[in-house]
């Protein structure tokens, strides 16, 4: 009987609070045509679900005799094992990380606009080539005359890349763009300094990436910040005033960091050339002219390329990347060692020093793992890589085209492979962008980028990039344009958004007053007796 | 193209729907002469299979089916399949830097898990989320310290990896930072005379290595103590974490610098590893990288966020700690998911092995007449011998039975001519160990 | 809140409290305002020299850093420590409880040029239509 009644219990709690929440949901989820609830699985921290005696690994036996560590090491430099860490068995660490995993978005799970990242499909064949033995096994100081595969592969890729760029020479050394932005800015140092001065400073316009400008101090250089004129292109009237002879370089991304495609590229390095100053190009929206244009042809002297971009290598959550810098003959001799030649007999090798090379940026060869990814992807497409270009600028343009007028235009010119609109029209209802991007979560879409560029207060800046269907597009413009409504008419709904995430908005200033960085063991409850 | 999800239907009709006759015109704003005209020069297009193909031929031209006794900064350790797998799920491997926290957990519990692990090891107090690799790891860490004390003279031992000395050089070199080597002594550690020598009060830190690139393990107490007493920072970069599995960690060190290869990733001819800084609370504020913090939402539930991020290049643009954005995030995830697996025991018998497998290898080298320890301090899974005859001709010989023998010293070291840096780790079997000493043995034998 | 009559005013939204050659420095309501919630607070050591116009530490919020300028020369003899622990003082107590030094002047030359309260009062009520405009 009591059975019984806990089972009218369950029907009264069914028909009176789940099936109207039921019914709400379905009535939210035909507006939210992408995204629908799932359980999301709960998890600790796997260093809670240690206790002492489970593996999830287990050696093969020892074929040598044990040595005595105390005895060989010497008591006080053996330790007594890594207090703290995790003692579980193999099933529990599977379920932890795949929880983890389900409670991120990802490329593979849908659009991810992130403006200026080139969140493409990354392509899994570059997973198993990059894992493949005689690849993934090779070490770096393994005789050049048995790592020819490896060579041969940072050999095409180099060829590629520069038949993309229309530059001269390349390095595959720096692991992101913000080295390889290093790397130039180092190559364009060594040359002034080989004409006799280095110089002092370095431009930059307002609409730059953060790594610009912290790169040109690493750099030796002083950052002067340059106004972008009243269309979001660099002022050319302006830069020209500026410029003198304490000017070392300009970094310049092109397209910039609105999706505008700066036309006055040829103009703007005739400037700087003229006051023998350099041009260095930020590669991050190559994916706009790859197939299209080359920035070797349009005076620039020195680029990065964000493989982890432009060429699909995975985001990872972060990294790793790889930032190869193209660069024209003049800047060739400065290259980081050690550098790969080709002997007469065409074997490649790896020339350890450069009398005048700038020096190493980071150990060993380069992120090679990801190079393999990238050359694995431009063979795939070959010269059909223009065809993937196109469809980002198609995308991209599709999307601007549907929104406009919903969205604020702050700069009208033609967009690339991005827009950005901004907020001020929801602002009105007290609505801004990271709202907007928290509220787009709840559609099933990441967060297009919103602090960036600093140039567009309110920014939403938005990157499809090729590997979005139509369909997919037309799902992101029509929950788009849902919100806008939604701003309009129920502000509160996206102010307080995401609702559907396992997660609500988090409480980032506490986190950064007293910041929790690491775990620790609860404190043991002291005994009564003491 | 199998990765566009377009027909040339949709296109033609996204086209219209934009109001542009031609795909051209999208392109309008490069001026006519700037756009290429012809097809690029590159190979391709490929089908997967084709893609396979080329990189299998381009692997077995490559050293597959050689046993190597290969180190210095890039270890061959035992990989569990799990470690794979959970990195090649689509939301690990295809989702960006958790800037979105509320669909970011897994990423950023995973970095939360993984600063831990990399406090436990080393004995500090907060770690960051990844740098580049070692090699930045140490530079960074140089940096941080200059920026901590305020003071510009670096003191770097001779045993540091070279090519983590090149990159602090390179990147030192228009800071105003003024770099200088301390030599090693006999034994092959820091010559701690010469070093108390070099301390002044304008040293912003003193920086070892350990094992260091001898594979001899420094005593941290006293460069910890030389240094604290001119108000230098010890900076302490680890190249093999293995190592400590069985060794002390560097609690005395102020900043410690590592590299996390040895857990969980492929030595991929040098890279993508992943760098660690990891250091004393206090100094948090100048640390370069990313940090996930642990908060709670709005219902209390906890969840992590990317914190503290005035440090960074973003908001604080040309003086931030670092210019590093995009880090080696997936690679720090391959190292949690591998430490979690092998866990406290797991770690331990694993150094113990390489351990006992390096005592072996050089008991079985010290059995060839002429054949040396060049250094007499402690080691880990390397350490370096002194042959009675070059070690490149030595190594050429072995390249016969499919060897690849040691690292030859005297490259980077013109005064360790003869001296070769030998590792073994727990994947180096000991009948190879044997046919190695072997192969030594009759390299030496060989008339000159 | 209100702005104290007997404070001068920076245009970069610092206050200044003059007795004799001594000075108490902070930032203004109106400031903790734009900013939001600080997390963090870096001063000068005591005995530093601060002059006038130049920065001599920051404020931070989770998602901005902002410099504080100098409103007079002079020497920090003492900081408020308590905001090292306690950030979000200044958000709620910014013309009291938060000041961020005391300084002895060096030169209180210029002082009398900084805005009084009604004249920053006014100041920062022009700035509010500029940016809403
Ligand atoms: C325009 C731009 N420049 C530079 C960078 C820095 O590249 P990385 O993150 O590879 O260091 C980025 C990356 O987000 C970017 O968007």
């Amino acid at each position: 009987m009591r059975w019984n009644s806990r089972f009218r219990r369950i029907e009264e709690v069914v028909a009176n609070e789940l099936r109207p929440l039921a019914r709400q949901m379905r009535n939210m989820n035909e507006k939210i045509k992408k995204a629908s609830r799932h359980v999301s699985q709960k998890e600790g921290l796997i260093f809670e679900k240690s206790s002492p005696g489970k593996r999830a690994f287990e050696l093969p036996p020892l074929d040598v005799p044990v040595a005595d560590a105390s005895k060989v090491l010497g008591a006080h430099h053996r330790g007594d094992g890594v207090e703290g860490f995790p003692e579980v068995s193999e099933i529990e660490v599977i379920r932890h990380f795949t929880r983890l995993s389900t409670w991120n978005h990802a490329i593979d799970l849908g659009m991810y606009p992130l403006g200026s990242c080139t969140m493409k499909y990354n392509p899994r064949v570059n997973e198993f080539v990059a894992r493949l033995e005689g690849i993934a096994t090779e070490h770096p100081y393994q005789p050049t005359d048995l790592s020819q595969g490896c060579l041969k592969i940072q050999w095409l890729l180099e060829k590629c890349l520069l038949e993309i760029t229309g530059m001269d020479a390349i390095t595959l050394q720096p692991a992101a763009g913000a080295q390889g932005e290093l790397t130039g800015l180092l190559l364009i140092r060594a040359y002034l300094q080989k004409q006799g001065n280095p110089r002092k400073k370095v431009l930059i316009p307002d609409s730059a990436h953060g790594t610009n400008p912290a790169t040109a101090v690493i750099a030796g250089y002083e950052v002067e910040n340059i106004k972008s004129g009243a269309n979001g292109q660099i002022d050319v009237a302006g830069l020209r005033r500026l410029m003198n002879e304490d000017v070392a370089a300009l970094m310049i991304t092109n397209p910039s960091t609105l999706g505008i495609y700066e036309q006055h590229l040829p103009e703007i390095a005739q400037i700087l050339h003229a006051k023998g100053a350099l041009v260095y190009m930020d590669g991050a929206n190559m994916n706009a002219l790859a197939g299209i244009t080359r920035p070797g042809d349009v005076g620039v002297d020195v680029m990065h390329l964000n493989l982890h971009k432009t060429f699909s290598t995975p985001h990872g959550g972060g990294g790793p990347g790889a930032g190869p810098v193209a660069m024209k003959k003049i800047l060739e001799p400065f290259r980081p060692v050690p550098i790969l030649v080709e002997k007469e007999n065409g074997r490649l090798a790896l020339e350890p020093v450069r009398r005048e090379s700038i020096g190493r940026v980071k150990a060993f060869s380069s992120n090679f793992g990801v190079l393999v990814r990238a050359l694995a992807y431009i063979l795939a497409y070959g010269p059909g890589v223009r065809q993937a270009t196109e469809d980002a600028v198609l995308n991209a343009n599709y999307i601007r085209k549907h929104l406009e007028g919903v969205y604020e235009l702050p700069y009208s010119l033609p967009s690339m492979h991005e827009v950005v609109f901004s907020d001020a029209i929801q602002k009105k209802d007290g609505v801004n962008t990271m709202d907007i991007a928290k509220r787009l979560i709840d559609y099933g879409f990441h967060p297009y980028t919103t602090a960036f560029p600093l140039i567009v207060p309110g920014a939403l800046m938005i990157e499809p990039t090729e590997s979005e269907s139509r369909e997919e597009c037309d799902l992101f413009i029509d929950a788009m344009k849902s919100i806008a409504e939604e701003a309009a008419t129920q502000p509160e709904l996206v102010k307080t958004a995401p609702h559907t995430t396992r997660v609500g908005r988090l409480d980032e200033v506490s986190a950064a007053r007293k910041p929790v960085l690491r775990w620790k063991p609860a404190a043991p409850r002291s005994t009564a007796a003491d | 193209m199998r990765y566009l999800p377009k027909s040339p239907v949709e296109r033609r009709e996204m086209l219209a729907a934009i109001g542009a006759k031609s795909i051209d015109e999208l392109f309008a704003s490069i001026p006519e002469k700037y756009r290429l005209r012809g097809a690029l020069k590159i190979p391709g297009p490929y089908s997967e299979a084709e893609v396979i193909q080329y990189f299998k031929e381009r692997a077995a031209e490559n050293a597959a089916g050689y046993t190597r006794f290969l180190g210095a900064g890039v270890y061959n350790h035992l990989r569990s399949v799990v470690t794979d797998t959970i990195i090649q799920r689509g939301e690990f491997l295809t989702s960006y830097t958790p800037y979105q926290a509320e669909i970011s957990q897994g990423t950023l519990q995973a970095i939360f898990e993984f600063q831990t692990l990399m406090c436990q090891l080393t004995g500090q107090d907060v770690a960051n989320a990844s740098m580049y690799d070692g090699s930045t790891a140490t530079t960074e860490a140089v940096l941080m310290a200059e920026r901590l004390t305020g003071r510009q003279r670096v003191l770097i031992a001779r045993s540091v990896h070279p090519e983590y000395r090149e990159v602090l050089k390179t990147y030192a070199r228009n800071s105003g930072l003024r770099i200088e080597e301390i030599p090693f002594s006999t034994s092959g550690t820091v010559d701690t005379k010469a070093l108390q020598g070099a301390l002044k009060d304008d040293v912003a830190a003193v920086v070892a290595q350990s094992p260091n690139f001898f594979g001899a393990i420094e005593s941290y107490a006293p460069l910890a103590e030389a240094a604290h007493a001119e108000g230098a920072l010890f900076v302490v970069a680890i190249a093999e974490g293995v190592s400590l599995g069985l060794l002390r960690p560097p609690v005395e060190a102020d900043i410690v610098a590592m590299e996390a290869q040895s857990f969980g990733l492929p030595p991929s001819y040098g890279g993508p590893f992943a760098g660690v800084i990891a250091a004393r609370e206090k100094c948090v504020r100048q640390m370069p990288g990313r940090l996930a913090g642990q908060t709670t939402d709005s219902e209390g539930h906890r969840g992590f966020v990317l914190t503290l991020a005035t440090r960074e290049q973003h908001i604080r643009r040309e003086k931030a700690t670092s210019n590093i954005c995009t880090n080696q995030a997936l690679c720090a995830l391959a190292a949690t998911v591998h430490l979690t697996l092998l866990g406290k025991e797991g770690l331990r018998e694993m150094a113990e092995q390489n351990l006992s497998k390096a005592q072996f290898a050089l008991a079985e080298l010290l059995k060839i007449p002429g054949v040396r320890r060049a250094f007499d301090a402690p080691f880990f899974n390397e350490f370096t011998v002194e042959l009675p005859r070059s070690v490149k001709i030595v190594n050429s010989h072995l390249l016969r039975e499919k060897i690849v023998g040691p690292l030859a010293l005297g490259t980077a070291y013109p005064e360790l001519t003869k001296k070769a840096l030998v590792c073994v780790t727990e994947m180096t079997p000991r009948a190879e160990i044997e046919r190695f000493a072997g192969a030594v043995k009759s390299a030496l034998e060989q008339p000159v | 809140m209100a702005y104290p009559k007997s404070y001068r005013y920076t245009k970069e939204h610092e206050w200044i409290e003059v007795k004799g050659d001594l000075a108490t420095i902070g930032i203004t309501d109106h400031a903790q305002h734009e900013l939001g919630d600080v997390v963090f607070v870096e001063l000068p050591k005591p005995g530093a020299k601060i002059e006038a116009g130049k920065s001599f530490g920051t404020v931070e919020s989770v998602k901005a850093v902002s410099e504080i300028y100098a409103p007079a020369s002079g020497e920090v003899i003492e900081i408020n420590g308590e905001l090292q622990n306690k950030p979000e003082t200044i958000n709620n107590d910014p013309h009291g409880a938060a000041w961020l030094i005391k300084v002895r002047l060096t030169n209180a030359k210029g002082i009398s040029d900084l805005m009084d309260a009604p004249a920053y009062e006014a100041y920062i009520a022009e700035k509010g239509k500029e940016t809403s405009a």
